[in-house]
């Protein structure tokens, strides 16, 4: 293996498992404050299923460095302009219909994602996504089904999602676009294209808005950066309270 | 020595449902102990975020310490993914007898039985239960609530 795919493959790994941590950490801040007690449990489950995903991908990520960082150091140790999440994933829970769209956006694609990596060349990757399929596939059935509960239920709780949906709508495109990690993973066989997963999500999420009586947004504002580190000014207070301890006390233990 | 090695580690119960180990669970792989008396054992987890894996790691190396293994090595593989096919008959039976409907075996159309009445009319309330690996259910017939083990 050369040193650039190492680097290329190093930083496809850890892309897949920002997504997966801050999501994680915005997740975990619903708990206790959930709408119903089945809701909160359900919203935990998922943040937890999604964490053990990133850090099986931040662990892998930081045995392919020269350094050797290790999970923890790639989750606390990292500046903002270091993280590669998509911006969809960072951004704030909003109401619990913001929270709920994101979430089916996100599980669409990302059921997809595994799908797909299950037949990476890479072992270690392929074995995740083995994993974390069986687990997206619940997610998904989630979220989708709240999509359709509130977009097709009373008047209120479809202007909402509606509105949560023009919100979210403009992050959605960033996850298809292949830059020069994406097209050198996918030429080496152990990524995909995001650009080749667009179709199927597309089918996905169209057939959702339309049972859930809702319209779908246009495509023609994307904001992208999350890949290269431009974050939205949301994430900042986010690792600020997950980095908080790591940082006041190095190398703490309990 | 392999076969002591391997009760030893077999016996570690899952953290999450006491009544079940974790050879009846699935999750232990293997166990090899070679000549140097070095012991390697292989376990697969449940759900990527199941805090129990932890917990299950560290039983391991005390209890094998503590039958006189010296030196052991727990590896965590992923693949082939852990699947609830791999639970054993045994383990079914003993979840439900703890008020747990046992998991489907995959493919199957079986309807999903109470475990109080075993009454086929049982509807999901939620896919999320108080652990990963159990989704909240309620029997139609004799009206009461229970976990069940999700297929995966
Ligand atoms: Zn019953």
């Amino acid at each position: 293996m050369t040193v650039i795919s190492r680097d290329t493959l190093f930083a496809y790994v850890l892309r897949h498992g920002d997504d997966c941590l801050i999501l994680s950490q915005r997740l975990g801040d619903l708990i206790s404050r959930a709408p119903e007690l089945e809701e909160d449990i359900a919203l935990a489950n998922i943040a937890l299923d999604i964490l053990g995903i990133g850090r099986l991908l931040l662990q892998y990520a930081g045995e392919l460095e020269a350094e050797e960082r290790s999970e923890d150091d790639l989750a606390f140790g990292r500046t903002e302009r270091e993280f590669t999440n998509l911006l969809l994933v960072e951004t704030p829970n909003g109401d619990f219909a913001h929270t709920m769209v994101r979430q089916y956006l996100f599980d669409a694609y990302q059921d997809l994602l595994w799908n797909r990596l299950v037949d990476s060349s890479d072992e270690t990757i392929a074995g995740i996504a083995g994993k974390a399929r069986k687990e997206s596939r619940y997610h998904l059935r989630h979220s989708r089904s709240w999509v359709v509960r509130l977009g097709d239920g009373t008047a209120e709780s479809n202007r909402r999602m509606q509105q949560a949906l023009e919100s979210v709508w403009r992050f959605t495109g960033e996850m298809f676009i292949d830059d020069e990690i994406d097209r050198a993973a996918a030429e080496a066989g152990f990524g995909v294209l995001p650009s080749s997963l667009s179709d199927a999500w597309n089918h996905e999420v169209t057939t959702t808005i339309e049972t859930a009586t809702l319209s779908r947004p246009d495509d023609s504002s994307i904001r992208t950066g999350g890949r290269d580190g431009r974050h939205s000014e949301s994430i900042g207070p986010l690792l600020a309270e997950m980095q908080h301890m790591y940082r006041s006390f190095p190398g703490a233990s309990w | 020595m392999v076969t002591t090695a391997w009760d030893v580690a077999a016996a570690v119960p899952d953290p999450e449902i006491p009544v079940l180990d974790i050879a009846e669970m699935g999750i232990l792989r293997s166990v090899v102990v070679d000549e140097t008396g070095h012991v390697i054992v292989t376990i697969t987890p449940t759900y990527s975020g199941c805090p129990a894996m932890k917990a299950i790691e560290t039983t391991i190396v005390d209890e094998l310490k503590r039958a006189g293994f010296g030196d052991v090595d727990v590896r965590t593989q992923l693949a082939p993914a852990w699947t609830t096919d791999w639970m054993t008959d045994d383990a079914r039976r003993k979840l439900e007898r703890e008020g747990i409907a046992p998991p489907a075996r995959s493919g199957s159309q079986d309807d999903i039985l109470c475990p109080r009445c075993a009454s086929p009319d049982t509807d999901l309330i939620s896919p999320f239960g108080s652990t990963a690996c159990k989704s909240l259910m309620v029997c139609s017939s004799c009206g009461e609530p229970f976990h069940h083990f999700k297929t995966l």
